[in-house]
């Protein structure tokens, strides 16, 4: 009975993460990857992202309150991030760092300021719903039942 | 002389004139004008020089005519002259032997033999030895003592001549009317004269003083002497009297004067009329009316006398002979003009005037000639200007091509590559049609751009073609299976065949290769709506040497049975023979024996081209007609570019097509032969394992002899021993034959074509064997060969109808070997479990299986996808996270298959490291061929080149160069997609399994 709800519950929160773009198709892809050669994949994927993401946003931050923006650096992180991202097909985060960038070429500092924010915020709802997607694969794993594949 | 001259001069003219026009062409061609002027000048001098050779021509002509004319006046005029000298000297000799006669029968005879009567006689009688004489008389020296017994003797008085002489003399004159003579110391009375005289009888010739004076001179010189011309007596004419003496016998020899007066007896004297003297001569000659002839005497200088003349003024010059009539004292002149003016000099005038219409008409002609010289020359000048202007326009025109395709390239990338993340969007239906045609035409246009750089570079003398070992079946196999789709949708074969003495690598431009066949195929797909496209290879030698019709597939087939023609699709075709027959190398033996000349035919039963456009097929942008790109769409740049391509390769291009028809293209190109197994070629599709089907046997069943053909060489790629039934029949026996057989004979699998003898005949095939089967001449547990189905175009209740009837499945044409092998293994049930398992996926598996493979990125989670998917498919990823580290572990030797290789990294980027890497491998690969290190030092490879391939995200062309520039090989597109990663990865592992294998 659990297992079927927490099974309802997952498809339930795929369904609203593909149907807002917080992930895309590349995200499955990576998802089919998964198997028993390699089981915690997506797991070790997404950690990895985590640690990246952070990093760079904090990099970034950090660089947009200088005083003097170095904008080559900045867009070199940005595009770290964006590759990132495209990877594990987060596509928000992408596409906000696709018009980062180009504020980035314009030196645009109030713009970058300003797309920072967008994809500080972004990164944190695909964060967080990566966490909750993974949380409830788990449990659903420790119950004992199977994580429904997606169409 | 004159002529000769001038043709000098004009060749001079000619010479110098060459001098200057090679001048202008080399140094100066502003100058040429002046020339021009130069040359004028010499011709206007040249012409004047005419002008004067003419005139002197006439004036030298002219000068001649009148000193022939001169010396004709004084020819004639001496002929006369000396005529009349002629006979007045015989009449003066003849009156000279009368004196004699006088004196020897009158003085020298006593009595007188002579009296009037005889003398009369005679003189009459010997008048025409005398023609000039109208008389002679002869008088007698009577001195004035003598007088009266001479005058009683004779019985008459010595009378006096008239005092007035020349006075003009009455008709009526009679002797007896005269005076008597006065008293003189001496008379000369006449006593004889001739009848025509007699008047003068008894007349003393003293007494006139003309005759007086003559008397008195010939009795002293003992000559004939000439009076001064008087009027004679009685007769009114012009004349002259003769006097000679007659002296007695006893006149010493050498007398003085005094003895000859001594001894002067008498006087002979005879009148000359002049006038009728000279008319008589003059009648006598024949062309008496031409001259004028006076004579004159002129004892007297002063004051000629007139002897003879009219007063009619003659022309001209007049010439003057002189008479000599024998009396020294007397001098006569005859002065004789022409009685006309002398005729113009026509032949002068006419010879003079040609020659200077022919100067004038030569300096015309030269002038014309020298005009049209310069306007040549100023047009010759423009159009080199022009010339120059249309080459830096043309050379204009080919950059401004080049850049305007190289910077429209840039922008369309963007839009493709944005259009690639519009489609990665989530999109309805709809907007992923516009946005997928949207795509569709870029890459159309980018293809086109390609094209016209392609076009640019060519007519430039850019483009270069690579020289690498490719395999030409692999390259036909793909063109195939580009166009298969479209020849599937209309319906039409297509099949292509290459010969088995075609080397299996050769060395060449692979790309260049099949961008021509492409090109052609293309075409043919384009304009055949059904029928067949069939493409075959052959050796130019084999075609050469095929007289003997040895091949089958090379036989043309014009042995047709009944209404089908034995061809691919049993539609007519045009005699391919004819398309290369101009071909250099069939004319002529190939020199160069390691060179491999390929023969490649495309042949279509399409729309074929207009007769009269074929000769403008290969000039760029020509279409057959503006229909056609209405129609069938396209530039008509291909046709152009394929002929560039194939002059690159050294070969020629041609065609023969006839509308309604078809065409057949058909090219050759020359390619080195290759070793097999370079570990660098070039594939894009990986040769299916042959061992899995070696040694099987099969049956085409086909009615139609040149596609069973076809197919056999398809089949026996793969190594599958292949027979061919063309009719039911043999093919039922053959099968039956097979089951009962079995171990060597046996049957593994039966193609049957769909339309083997006709529409749908093929699919009613497995009806009879079960017929067979049923009718019991077959065991039925027998196990069956599989069947399967070739089939251009199957519509869906076919593929229901298909399983029923028996069929194993359907093969797909164009045939192609990896296709072939991929159904024969699903049915089969050969090769490997994973091969078996369908998609590309499992072929990507079973290539990437256990390859070590390097992927290099510095973003961790790009690593993590990277190495995920490619362990997915059986890969051993090892991860590097700069370009640094990357160049470490791919120092030879080294373990790796091929790397993956992000481009932009911080510190070092993916071309910086690929360049790095090449850079290594090349000092090792000189190392080990130089012999200075062994292969073993370095893992027992000979060459060492690892496959690298680019990550990007970049969809854009440029990047793309620029990874082929620093020694990449192909490139990958971020996030990976399994067919990328297939395409790309494919052709270097197959090549590597072949490695391996050998």
């Amino acid at each position: 009975m659990e297992v079927a709800c927490l099974q309802r519950r997952f498809i339930d929160l795929t369904a609203t993460i593909f149907q807002q773009e917080i992930l895309d198709s590349q995200f499955t892809q990576l998802q089919q990857l998964q198997d028993e050669s390699s089981p915690n994949f997506i797991h070790e994927v997404v950690s990895l992202f985590f640690q990246e993401a952070e990093k760079l946003l904090n990099e970034l931050s950090k660089a947009l309150d200088q005083q003097i923006v170095d904008f080559k650096k900045v867009d070199a992180h940005v595009h770290r991030l964006k590759g990132s991202s495209a990877s594990i097909g987060a596509r928000r985060v992408k596409d906000v760092c696709i018009a980062f960038r180009s504020c980035c070429e314009e030196n645009n500092k109030d713009g970058c300021i300003q797309h920072l924010q967008q994809v500080n915020q972004e990164y944190y709802l695909v964060k967080s719903n990566l966490e909750d997607l993974l949380k409830l694969e788990k449990q659903i794993l420790a119950s004992g039942g199977s994580i429904p594949t997606m169409k | 002389m004159v002529v000769c001259c001038k043709g000098s001069a004009l060749s001079r003219l000619w010479k110098s004139k060459d001098q200057q026009v090679q001048q202008l062409k080399h140094y100066q061609p502003q100058n040429s004008k002046g020339g021009g002027n130069w040359r004028k000048k010499f011709l206007f001098l040249g012409i004047l020089l005419g002008v004067l050779v003419s005139i002197w021509i006439f004036l030298s002509m002219n000068a001649n005519i009148i000193a022939r004319r001169k010396e004709t006046l004084a020819n004639m005029c001496d002929e006369r002259a000396r005529m009349l000298q002629d006979q007045f000297n015989v009449s003066m000799n003849h009156v000279h032997a009368l004196a004699i006669l006088v004196s020897t029968f009158h003085h020298g005879k006593n009595p007188s033999a002579i009296d009037q009567k005889t003398f009369a006689e005679y003189t009459a009688r010997t008048a025409f030895e005398r023609p000039l004489t109208n008389g002679v008389a002869y008088a007698l020296k009577v001195l004035h003592s003598q007088r009266e017994e001479f005058e009683r003797q004779h019985g008459w008085k010595i009378k006096k001549m008239e005092t007035e002489d020349q006075s003009p003399v009455q008709d009526d004159y009679t002797p007896e009317k005269l005076d008597p003579s006065p008293d003189q110391d001496e008379y000369a009375p006449v006593i004889f004269s001739q009848e025509t005289v007699s008047h003068i009888v008894s007349i003393d010739m003293m007494s006139g003083k003309e005759d007086r004076d003559n008397i008195l001179r010939a009795r002293a010189s003992g000559k004939g002497v000439l009076t001064s011309p008087f009027n004679l007596l009685k007769s009114n004419h012009l004349g002259v009297v003769l006097t000679f003496a007659v002296y007695n016998a006893d006149l010493p020899p050498n007398p003085t004067p005094e003895e000859r007066i001594e001894a002067t007896v008498g006087y002979l004297g005879a009148s000359f009329d002049v006038p009728s003297l000279v008319e008589k001569l003059l009648h006598q000659l024949a062309s008496k009316q031409t001259i004028v002839v006076n004579v004159y005497d002129t004892t007297n200088s002063s004051a000629p006398i007139k002897m003879y003349g009219l007063d009619v003024r003659g022309a001209g010059e007049i010439h003057i002979s002189n008479v000599d009539f024998g009396d020294p004292l007397r001098k006569h002149e005859m002065h004789c003009r022409f009685k006309h003016e002398p005729p113009l000099p026509w032949s002068a005038i006419t010879t003079s005037l040609g020659v200077a219409v022919i100067v004038l008409l030569v300096g015309h002609i030269f002038y014309a000639a020298l005009n049209r010289i310069e306007k040549v020359e100023d047009d010759f000048r423009e159009m080199r200007e022009l010339k120059v202007r249309a080459e830096a326009a043309d050379v204009a025109k080919s950059q401004f091509l080049a850049t305007v395709s190289h910077e429209i390239r840039t922008p369309m990338n963007g839009v493709l590559g944005m259009l690639q993340m519009l489609m990665d969007t989530e999109l309805d239906a709809t907007q992923q049609d516009f946005a997928m045609t949207a795509q569709a035409s870029g890459k159309a246009l980018i293809a086109l751009i390609n094209e016209v750089l392609d076009q640019a570079k060519i007519e430039s003398g850019r483009l270069e073609l690579e020289a690498v070992p490719f395999d030409v079946r692999d390259v036909l196999d793909n063109v195939l299976s580009l166009f298969s789709d479209k020849s599937q949708g209309k319906g039409i074969e297509l099949a292509v065949y290459v010969s088995d003495r075609v080397p299996e690598v050769l060395i060449g431009d692979p790309g260049r290769f099949r961008q021509i066949i492409t090109n052609l195929v293309g075409n043919s797909v384009k304009f055949t709506e059904e029928g067949h496209i069939f493409v075959s290879v052959h050796l130019v030698e084999e075609v050469k040497s095929s007289c003997d019709f040895s091949n089958q597939v090379i036989r043309d087939s014009e042995d047709g049975i009944g209404m089908s023609y034995n061809t691919l699709s049993g539609f007519h075709i045009v005699d391919r023979w004819k398309s290369w027959e101009n071909f250099r190398m069939f004319k002529f033996s190939t020199e160069a024996s390691d060179a491999i000349n390929l023969l490649v035919t495309v042949e279509d039963t399409g729309v074929g081209i207009p007769q009269d456009a074929q000769s403008r097929i290969f000039t760029p942008f020509m279409q057959a007609d503006s229909s056609t790109s209405r129609t069938y769409g396209g530039t008509g740049i291909g046709l152009s570019i394929s002929k560039c391509l194939v002059d690159l390769m050294g070969g020629e291009i041609g065609f023969v097509s006839k509308p309604g028809i078809g065409s057949t293209f058909s090219f050759t190109a020359v390619f080195q032969e290759g070793r097999k197994n370079l570990g660098d070629m070039r594939r894009h599709h990986p040769d299916p394992p042959v061992s899995d089907f070696q040694g099987m046997r099969g049956l085409v069943v086909d009615g139609r002899c040149m596609r069973a053909e076809i197919t056999k060489h398809h089949l026996q790629r793969l190594g599958i021993h292949v027979d061919i039934s063309l009719n039911s029949k043999s093919a039922l026996s053959g099968i039956l034959e097979a089951c009962n057989l079995s171990g060597a004979g046996h049957l593994d699998m039966v193609l049957v074509d769909k339309e083997a003898w006709g529409e749908g005949s093929g699919l009613a095939f497995p009806r009879l064997l079960a017929e067979f089967r049923q009718n019991g001449l077959m065991k039925p547990q027998e196990n069956l060969p599989k069947m399967f189905l070739l089939a251009t175009s199957l519509s869906p209740t076919e593929v229901d109808d298909l399983k029923s009837a028996g069929y194993t499945d359907t093969m797909m044409k164009p045939l192609r070997p990896s296709m072939i092998a991929a159904c024969l293994r699903k049915a089969l049930g050969v090769g490997s479990k994973r091969q078996r398992e369908k998609g590309q996926a499992m072929a990507l598996r079973s290539l990437l299986s256990g390859k070590q493979i390097l992927v290099v990125d510095d973003n961790a989670v790009n690593r993590k996808v990277a190495a995920g998917a490619l362990k997915k498919y059986g890969a051993e990823v090892t991860c590097a996270d700069s370009g640094k580290a990357a160049i470490q572990m791919l120092q030879p030797p080294h373990k790796f298959d091929a790397c993956f290789m992000d481009i932009q990294m911080p510190e070092m980027d993916g071309f910086e490291a690929t360049r790095q890497i090449r850079s290594m491998e090349t000092k090792v690969n000189e190392l080990i061929k130089s012999g200075e290190a062994s292969s073993e030092m370095y893992g027992n490879v000979a060459h060492w080149h690892i496959p690298i391939l680019a990550m990007t995200a970049d969809v854009i062309q440029a990047t793309y160069e620029e990874c082929i520039r620093c020694g990449m090989d192909d490139y990958v597109s971020k996030p990976f997609e399994e067919e990328q990663i297939y395409s790309a990865v494919a052709h270097f592992f197959e090549s590597g399994t072949v490695d391996s294998v050998s």
